[in-house]
């Protein structure tokens, strides 16, 4: 830590949040909302004379709220940076009426009222999100009591009281008599594995963390009786089976299941019941203390730089990587990475490797200080523009400028374009080529599906990085579906022109659907919202031409949903199968009138 | 080499249909793939081949390539989402544009969800690779741009990753911008007391 603050190269930005992202690869325009610390970071020595004369008490959220702290604090003592700072919501005011007692103290004048928070624009190459975890909180697991017994502590708290730098001192003590536990539970897998509360992922680090307590408490007190209540003990790591045995041969009792109920008794003690799975009966322990080993969800801050940065979510909430074996600290976004448990819970170690694995990547991409870009961008041609700026109305990175006074054609910004090929499909007067998505090489793919037994054929336009993925992920957890699916590759569901669409019916197919990543997924910022829209706008059409318009489906795959995918290819085929050969007939002769 | 009847304009067409060992062979009849596509107009040659991506795999299709002056590549094996860069890398070792290069997803999308019919899978696999045909015809070699890089990196969290990534790339020569929502950098690990697997402790 101490390193990280006194580097030259690392400039540290505590209180500090991303709040806007533009641009691309190499070159990020990073907006951070740094707010005040009201105490400066450079004068402050951390001598604590405002501390001591600060009088709002407050609970000490490093501690777990286990001992209290000031409005002027010092988060923990190894801190970094070591300057004190000031929660205004907390302090009773700026106004030295009524405080400034801390002002007053501050031989070096440090403190100052008048800081407030700033946005700073920082421009970066690269983005290594490293947003961690948090604990699960297991105040909605009512049966284990956590809110009602003084005695059931989360394993963070216990964390704490065992730490030497803890409220305690690094005395273990229970909180209702501050006497040394003669007995201590542990409950595993709380919030996690679990297909009610919590989540439904194993957390990954409980186990051993629970085996790591019961050895430092072993250490400190050789008697103490300990048992630990489980599901599965998953001491999979280098070295953790060792501690595991180690645990055990000090007579520490591993217990084959999970509390049904927990009750206090008169000396604030716990009752626990436990289902012993071999004999079938209940079986009660009385224990002094017991621990929750609580699981790790999501930082809440995850969605929100979901959203910013355009990546991904699996279904538990955690980053998605570009690929989980092969590529497992890239984003699917170029120049993002990934480091630690933002990508899934991890222990340290592995949140060590991960780091170093992404500054190397980051390295591997920056090194040269310029790269090749990719040329999947539109280009417009100009003796076809009219100069309706509807491409500057839809990119979604603002990449396109055009004079619509002085009738100057539309231009596309090369380096600026990630090559979603919305403005290719918007444009009314076929003005912009989608290079490697040509409307020639699409149009040659949908004739060829549909030149023989079109009625059998399912044609499935499928952006590449979020259903084209998914549909991969159903191939790898080989899901089974009908074979008369055909997709087709485009970078986004944007690029899909209506043209495609007409196409595809006048040449007799049955069904035809669009997907793409969720609405706030999409991975050129929205240029989804531009599909909807065409759809919507293709089946009123649809319907006038008597059409049924559900025959043209828009559905959202993300690249985790492989059983989803497999789901909506089984209803794909009912849809296909329901629609007779005078249907596509009828539609072939509607369609053929219209363009005549 | 080839007798199909050809546009002297068009390109020629090379369509390689990898087996993947049995991953698409298993359920898709790959050398009767190859044999119905090489049927078709432009398509100058089409054979199957073990593994496409393997040092092997591409040296023979290099091979082809240059001996047989091929001018659009049709690779139909896994996912372009999994080799499409390992093959444009391929395609330019031979002097070719990277962007030539079209895939069927024979494996994912085709051997792997239909692993019960394999005579359904063999029809759909012909059409997918039709289909993928039809496209490299139209393609159209493209050009890349230098893109100058800022090596200066932003770390969004600074807890013992973030830091990790940090230091490394400082280390490195890089520059680092360390952004942390607390009033210190140490995240989670900060607060734990002993670690395991070495039993120290975490500050």
């Amino acid at each position: 830590m101490t390193d990280a603050g006194r580097h030259p190269n690392i400039k540290v930005m505590t209180l500090s949040e991303v709040i806007d992202v533009k641009g691309y690869v190499g070159n990020f325009d990073v907006k951070i909302l740094k707010k005040a610390r009201y105490v400066s970071e450079k004068d402050c020595t951390a001598c604590g004379d405002c501390t001591r004369v600060c009088p709002v008490v407050r609970p000490d959220e490093f501690n777990s709220g286990l001992s209290s702290r000031r409005a002027v604090y010092s988060p923990f003592p190894q801190a970094v940076p070591s300057a004190y700072v000031i929660n205004i919501n907390e302090c009773l005011g700026h106004n030295p009426v009524v405080c400034g007692k801390c002002v007053e103290v501050c031989e070096k004048k440090c403190i100052n009222f008048h800081m407030s928070d700033e946005e700073v624009v920082e421009r970066v190459g690269s983005i290594v999100v490293a947003t961690g975890v948090e604990a699960y909180d297991p105040t909605e697991l009512d049966e284990y009591g956590y809110t009602r017994y003084e005695n059931v502590l989360s394993s963070l708290e216990l964390e704490r009281l065992v730490s030497a730098g803890g409220p305690s001192g690094g005395e273990l003590i229970r909180p209702s008599d501050r006497k040394v536990p003669k007995s201590i539970g542990f409950v595993q897998c709380v919030g996690s594995r679990s297909a009610g509360k919590g989540a439904s992922y194993c957390s990954n680090i409980c186990c051993m963390n629970t085996i790591k307590s019961t050895l430092v408490l072993k250490e400190h007190h050789p008697e103490i009786e300990i048992k630990v209540f489980y599901i599965d003990i998953r001491a999979f790591g280098k070295g953790f089976e060792d501690l595991y045995t180690k645990s055990r041969s000090l007579g520490v009792q591993f217990i084959r299941g999970l509390p049904g109920s927990i009750v206090e008794t008169a000396d604030k003690g716990l009752r626990v019941a436990v289902d012993n799975g071999a004999s079938g009966k209940i079986v009660f322990h009385d224990l002094d203390m017991l621990v929750l080993a609580v699981g790790l969800k999501p930082a809440k801050t995850t969605k929100k730089l979901q959203e910013m940065l355009g990546l991904q979510l699996t279904s538990d909430g955690f980053f998605l990587e570009a690929h989980p074996k092969l590529q497992p600290v890239d984003a699917a976004t170029r120049g993002i990475f990934f480091a630690g448990c933002a990508e899934g819970p991890k222990d340290i170690k592995d949140s060590v490797t991960q780091g170093s694995a992404a500054a190397a990547r980051v390295a591997r991409l920056l090194h040269r200080g310029e790269m090749l870009s990719e040329p999947i961008t539109a280009e417009v041609e100009a003796e076809k523009c009219k100069f309706c700026a509807r491409c500057v109305e839809v990119c979604p990175y603002g990449a396109i400028s055009l004079d619509t006074k002085r009738k100057l054609p539309a231009v596309v910004n090369p380096a600026a374009c990630a090559g979603c090929g919305t403005c290719a499909a918007e444009c009314p007067f076929d003005a912009i080529v989608m290079n490697h998505y040509t409307d020639e090489q699409i149009m040659g793919q949908v004739d060829n599906l549909l030149s023989e037994n079109p009625e059998n054929r399912i044609l499935v336009f499928a952006c590449n990085w979020c259903s084209y993925a998914g549909a991969d992920y159903a191939g790898v957890s080989r899901l089974q579906y009908p074979p008369s699916v055909r997709l087709v590759r485009t970078m986004c569901s944007g690029r899909v022109d209506e043209s495609f669409i007409w196409a595809g019916f006048a040449n007799g197919a049955p069904v035809i659907l669009v997907s793409g990543c969720h609405i706030g997924d999409c991975h050129y910022i929205n240029a989804n919202k531009w599909t909807v829209k065409r759809i919507e706008k293709i089946q009123k059409k649809m319907e006038k031409l008597g059409i049924r318009p559900d025959r043209l489906r828009l559905e959202w795959v993300s690249a985790a949903e492989g059983i989803r995918f497999a789901a909506l290819m089984r209803e794909m085929e009912t849809l296909r199968a329901g629609v007779t050969a005078e249907e596509i007939a009828e539609t072939v002769n509607a369609l053929v009138k219209v363009s005549r | 080499m080839k007798k199909n009847s050809r546009n002297d304009d068009a390109p020629r067409i090379g369509v390689f249909v990898c087996h993947c060992g049995l991953n698409i062979a298993g359920t898709v009849d790959c050398p009767k793939v190859a044999a119905e596509i090489a049927r078709l107009d432009n398509v100058v040659h089409a054979r199957d081949i073990q593994y496409a991506c393997s040092e092997p795999g591409q040296h023979a299709i290099t091979k082809d390539i240059v001996e047989l002056g091929l001018e659009r590549i049709v690779i139909a094996s896994c996912s372009p989402r999994l080799h499409e860069p390992t093959f444009r890398q391929m395609l330019e070792r031979a002097g070719l544009n990277p962007y030539v290069l079209e895939m069927a997803n024979l494996r994912e999308q085709c051997s792997w969800v239909h692993i019960n019919e394999p005579g359904e899978a063999t029809l759909k696999a012909v059409d997918l690779v039709k289909m993928a045909v039809a496209r490299a015809s139209k393609l159209e070699p493209l050009q890349s741009r230098k893109i100058t890089l800022n090596k200066r990196t932003l770390v969004i969290g600074g807890g013992i990753a973030g830091i990790q990534a940090a230091l490394d790339l400082a280390d490195n020569g890089y520059e680092v911008v360390l952004v942390e929502k607390s009033p210190s950098i140490g995240g989670n690990m900060a607060r734990l007391d002993k670690t395991f697997p070495t039993m120290d402790c975490s500050i």
